[in-house]
């Protein structure tokens, strides 16, 4: 495996007051996409702040590209170069879709990315660009957020529970669109509940249990039953 | 025709009243900080603006290109020297500390400068007037309308044109999200209060040459610029000007009935609109 472009060390987090990490390690690699698989209240989301800069641990717990960034701020995590699409979107509701997009881009960071390539990606948001963003259907609204996400030009970008809410028939698009947005050597870590989406989209997975990595492994060789061994940790 | 003349009076008396009210709906918008010091921050302004017109000889409205600068600093080293650490999901330690501001500064005032009204002199500007049909309108007041006018105009457009207005309002929605876009929010609110100072700088100097001043009036100050922003509906920076106008013709048409109604009729007007429309006429915000 080459060199990871991030490498999380025995990661303690919290979630408010509880602890909702424990002693987790990961590694991803240049170009990869990783799946985090696992139930209600394992600990993804905490795991995707603590990447994120939403929550702030010590500062070798989390290592990007060589950049020890634990202990950062998120707006500083950010111009490292991770951006979030964050689980519910959470779009700006008092700025227009491209608002929204461009404050993505803000940050400034040069890369293929663009007002313009996103709306080449997703064409209906050109068509939508002066709406205000809640006025948006949810799959619209998915495709906002992940084209605020890569408006920052990011090298590694986290999908938190994109399907989350929407039809299957949108979640089937965004899944199909997502090889053309990874594609640009970013890597990328897909947390989702739909563990047959997950596995078919990465290369390597990780399954979380209770704070714990309970199984980590290849996408497409993996048996189910150890899945779900590893997912609701039944013998 | 008495009565024309008091609602264009009140009118103009408006304009001032906005730019009292613009800083504190400007914050209140970005940050959801309710500053108790921002009529003491109206005051410091005339006194700073007292201080330079006196030691360097200049004419209060050239002042204000040193007072408003000034102002803004401070409010940026306020705010990120102490304000930042005061947000939070508790609404009390904000106000407990911008009503401790509000004490310093009074009490720092009436040390330097004691406790006598001062006034600013503005020369020929003060009592000059311009004729309209059988009225006469003051130069200052019809002057002070149109600053009104074009501070809250330039506010509108940096808050709905400008990457600096996305970014206090995407701040203003949502903070952690705004700061996965890598917006330090601690240095955009450090920009806000710079903002909102920097016009209160120039409601101060208005006020101080249109009146005598004191470190005491502060607080009266506030009131109204509450009432303005109150009454046009939170988050809406138009419906402050016409909270102002609203709240400054109420007091001139009170004032035209009895003397001592002056205060008195623009609260009545004030608890009137908020029974009948407890967000403003024109609210933005939706909590």
């Amino acid at each position: 495996m080459p060199e990871p472009i991030l490498k999380i060390s025995e990661l303690d987090a919290f979630y408010e007051d509880f602890q909702a990490l424990y002693g987790v390690d990961l590694e991803v690699a240049q170009g990869e996409v990783l799946a985090i698989i696992g139930a209600n209240g394992a600990g993804k989301t905490t795991l995707m702040r603590s990447i994120s800069g939403l929550t702030q641990n010590k500062a070798d717990m989390v290592t990007f590209r060589g950049d020890r960034i634990g202990a950062l701020r998120a707006d500083e995590v950010a111009e490292k170069g991770i951006a979030l699409v964050p689980e519910g979107r959470q779009l700006f509701p008092s700025l227009s879709v491209e608002e929204n997009l461009l404050i993505g881009g803000q940050i400034g960071r040069k890369g293929p990315w663009s007002l313009s390539a996103v709306y080449e990606l997703f064409p209906i948001l050109q068509e939508r660009r002066n709406q205000q963003s809640t006025s948006l259907s949810g799959g619209q609204q998915q495709m906002v957020a992940i084209g605020r996400a890569l408006m920052a030009n990011p090298d590694l970008i986290l999908f938190d529970e994109i399907s989350l809410g929407l039809a299957p028939i949108i979640i089937k698009d965004i899944y199909a669109a997502l090889p053309g947005i990874i594609g640009e050597g970013m890597s990328a870590l897909i947390v989702e509940q739909d563990i047959t989406k997950a596995l078919s989209v990465s290369q390597r997975f990780y399954c979380l249990q209770e704070g714990r990595v309970s199984l980590e492994g290849a996408s497409a060789t993996v048996a189910r039953e150890d899945i779900s061994r590893a997912y609701f940790g039944v013998e | 025709m008495d009565w024309l003349n008091a609602v264009i009076q009140g009118t103009l008396l408006g304009g001032l009243y906005a730019l009292f009210a613009a800083g504190l709906s400007l914050i209140f918008g970005v940050m959801r900080l309710v500053n108790i010091a921002h009529g003491d921050f109206i005051v410091l302004g005339a006194y700073l603006g007292l201080t330079v017109t006196t030691l360097l000889g200049l004419h209060p409205l050239v002042a204000l290109l040193l007072v408003v600068p000034a102002m803004a600093l401070i409010g940026y080293v306020l705010q990120r020297g102490i304000l930042n650490q005061t947000l939070g999901k508790d609404i009390l330690p904000p106000l407990l500390v911008t009503f401790g501001l509000s004490v310093i500064i009074q009490n720092g005032l009436l040390e330097v400068y004691s406790a006598d009204p001062q006034k600013m002199n503005a020369g020929a500007l003060e009592t000059a007037s311009v004729p309209l049909g059988e009225l006469s309108l003051g130069v200052l007041p019809v002057l002070t309308f149109g600053i009104a006018v074009a501070v809250i105009a330039s506010l509108q457009w940096m808050f709905y044109s400008t990457a600096l207005g996305r970014a206090f309002r995407a701040t203003s929605d949502n903070q952690e999200i705004a700061q996965l876009m890598g917006l330090n929010r601690r240095h955009i609110f450090g920009l806000a209060m710079a903002l909102a100072l920097g016009v209160t700088a120039i409601a101060g100097i208005l006020l101080g040459i249109r009146t005598s001043f004191d470190p005491s009036i502060g607080g009266g100050r506030l009131i109204f610029g509450f009432e303005a922003v109150i009454i046009g509906g939170l988050g809406n920076l138009w419906g402050t000007l016409i909270g102002g106008v609203i709240l400054g013709v109420a007091q001139t048409i009170g004032a035209k009935i009895d003397p001592g109604w002056q205060l008195l009729a623009g609260h009545i007007v004030f608890l009137a609109i908020l029974a009948v429309r407890p967000n403003g006429l024109f609210p933005r915000i939706n909590e």
